[in-house]
């Protein structure tokens, strides 16, 4: 890849080994990448990648067993936490995660997102919260918010006719057997380091065997967002942040001396 | 083994488990509760895997995984439930991953009712899910036919990568009578070659049904029908009854063939040259055997519990070479063996009008059965 001669000491940062050497079909400016790089660089440092499983959602991410380098099934729109229900099931000693979309977890897929925490189920979900159905082309999702533009929504969304935003962690840490919930944002590498303390602790409170858990990942999208790459940033950060704020909103005590 | 007395649902479950069945999913529904019942102590007992969903959609998806992961994986339900799998159902087949069903259909359509019925022909062996996509499906007249259908279809369901579904009415999932259960299998241990088990030593394994290229989702489709076709070669069932001498026949799959056979018995005893041929295998289709039987045969009649579902795959096996009637009862409602008998004697005496299609035929004589 590079004509410059590093030696190991030079060697600062590298692909992680459980990402695959390709280019991913993300569009530019889009955080998918970022949270895919978290999630492989977690993997590797905690030495998970020959036992761990994804499951792949519909949605942007669903090529996601693409990019990564280990074991992944792909699920029907919004089944993601049924079907690592029954992998985790029958393979407790693999580490099982989702890898979801706002439309597909909270919306299609309430049903099984909430009952798949509420059983305390032992399987770890990545939720990219970006406000929109992004490979459909922008239409309104659940996380949409009030009076934003989308294909779907073209006068801004209407809380009258539309109702309101759902704040999925908000809602699952209420919750028994939610181990761990976490918001976290891609918009500055500040938030970056963060998100990956979260996922981290996350795939811990799987691996310790302490329940269901969930990091939100507050997500770009440039492309149906209409916006470039830097703008999407800070339209994350002024407009989603205060409709979702950042923070651990559940850690079950075992957790709590690795709290982010 | 000696004979039991079993419920249809429990000797289903038991069947399962000593065929070494490894994770059950399943939700609450009328008429197939029992077999959810049954699991969610004997599978925990056994320290295999049971599970309750938050819904038959959340039942068919942890199958899908449980499959996925390469170990024998079921699940059970009624009509209404049947159709939400439905979804799940088709990424299985395109996924070809292995898993059993038994629906033990009730009368609908919608809510419906809790009574036997064979209203999810259709449905089941024709399709549902989205796709192109064929599953083997097996239809028992008895608790141990079941058992031992049951008790061999991971076997050939694994041979094939394909879904299996165990299609019963409400009456044999709730009727009790003896049964002699095989023995218990051990558990397999080792991990198919295509299943997501963590990649350690090997390359990566990625299950999936999704194929953007149409190139190659067409490739899939063609190793999909070519593995049905091997289906279709080896794996039809059927029994035939009073079939040598038979210049009339009675075709007629699970419970209302079950019925359909004291009927033929009823009138065999009064000379009368009737047989029965009863599908085992709707799904793949005994078509031969049909078309073989037509040759000795002067007229058929096709009885089931809906409105004549089967009645058009045999048409298509028969192409008109004799005249076939049809008789059914639907909406939970089962046929007595005297009303069969009266339209065995109605075959008997004919001659048959060919006039239209045999189900506008049925409409009209059955108005006054169901209407009084």
């Amino acid at each position: 890849m590079t004509t410059m001669d590093l030696t190991k000491l030079d060697l600062v940062y590298q692909r992680p080994k459980a990402l695959v050497d390709i280019y991913t079909h993300y569009c530019p400016g889009c955080t998918h990448g970022v949270a895919h790089r978290l999630v492989a660089e977690v993997i590797d440092e905690m030495g998970l990648r020959e036992r761990s499983i994804g499951v792949a959602s519909v949605g942007c991410a669903v090529f996601a067993y693409n990019y990564f380098d280990f074991d992944f099934v792909q699920s029907p729109h919004g089944r993601a936490p049924a079907m690592a229900t029954g992998i985790k099931r029958v393979r407790p000693e693999c580490i099982v995660f989702t890898y979801q979309g706002d439309g597909d977890m909270i919306s299609i897929g309430t049903g099984e997102i909430v009952h798949a925490a509420a059983r305390g189920e032992n399987i770890t979900v990545i939720f990219i919260n970006n406000a929109n159905y992004g490979m459909t082309g922008g239409q309104m999702a659940p996380t949409t918010l009030p009076g934003m533009k989308t294909t779907s929504s073209p006068k801004g969304r209407d809380v009258e006719a539309a109702g309101y935003p759902i704040r999925a962690s908000e809602m699952l840490a209420t919750l028994d057997g939610a181990g761990y919930i976490a918001r976290c944002s891609l918009h500055n590498p500040k938030n970056i380091r963060i998100a990956k303390k979260a996922i981290r602790m996350a795939f811990e409170t799987q691996l310790r065997g302490l329940g269901f858990s969930m990091v939100e990942l507050l997500s770009t999208c440039p492309t149906n967002w209409h916006l470039t790459p830097f703008e999407a940033t800070r339209w994350l950060e002024e407009k989603m942040i205060p409709y979702y704020p950042l923070g651990d909103y559940k850690i079950h005590p075992a957790l709590v001396e690795n709290k982010v | 083994m000696s004979r039991e007395l079993w419920e249809g649902n429990e000797a289903f479950a038991e069947a399962a488990v000593r065929a070494g069945v490894q994770a059950y999913f399943g939700y609450p529904i009328t008429p197939q509760t029992e077999v959810l019942e049954y699991m969610s102590w004997r599978m925990p007992e056994l320290g295999r895997v049971f599970l309750q969903a938050e819904s038959e959609l959340g039942a068919i998806n942890m199958i899908y995984g449980a499959a996925c992961a390469g170990v024998r994986a079921m699940s059970s339900t009624s009509s209404p439930g049947t159709s939400l799998m439905m979804e799940g159902l088709s990424y299985i087949a395109g996924t070809e991953v292995p898993m059993m069903l038994i629906d033990v259909v009730r009368g609908g359509p919608g809510l419906g009712n809790i009574a036997p019925s064979q209203g999810d022909y259709n449905q089941i062996v024709h399709g549902g899910g989205h796709g192109d996509y064929h599953p083997i499906v097996l239809a028992p007249a008895s608790i141990q036919e079941a058992v031992d259908l049951i008790y061999q279809f991971f076997d050939i369901i694994e041979k094939y990568r394909a879904i299996g579904i165990v299609m019963v009415d409400g009456s044999l999932g709730q009727m009790r009578e003896p049964a002699e259960m095989p023995t218990m299998r051990e558990v397999r241990t080792e991990i198919p070659d295509f299943a997501v088990s963590g990649a350690k030593g090997r390359e990566p394994r990625i299950l999936t049904s999704i194929y953007l290229d149409p190139v190659e989702e067409e490739k899939t489709n063609l190793r999909l029908m070519q593995r049905w076709q091997e289906i279709q070669k080896n794996e039809v069932r059927y029994k035939e009854y009073f079939m040598d001498d038979a210049r009339f026949a009675i075709v007629g799959y699970g419970s209302a063939g079950r019925v359909a056979l004291s009927a033929v018995r009823a009138a065999r005893a009064e000379g009368i040259p009737v047989g029965l041929i009863r599908p085992i295998s709707v799904s793949p289709f005994p078509v031969q055997v049909l078309q073989s039987a037509a040759q000795q045969l002067d007229s058929m009649l096709v009885v089931e519990m809906n409105s004549g579902h089967m009645l058009e795959d045999v048409l298509l096996a028969i192409q008109g070479k004799i005249p076939v009637e049809f008789y059914g009862r639907m909406g939970g409602m089962m046929p007595f063996p005297d009303e069969i008998f009266d339209e065995i004697k109605r075959l008997v005496k004919g001659p048959i009008s060919l006039e239209g299609h045999p189900r506008d035929r049925w409409l009209a004589r059955i108005q006054t059965v169901v209407n009084g």
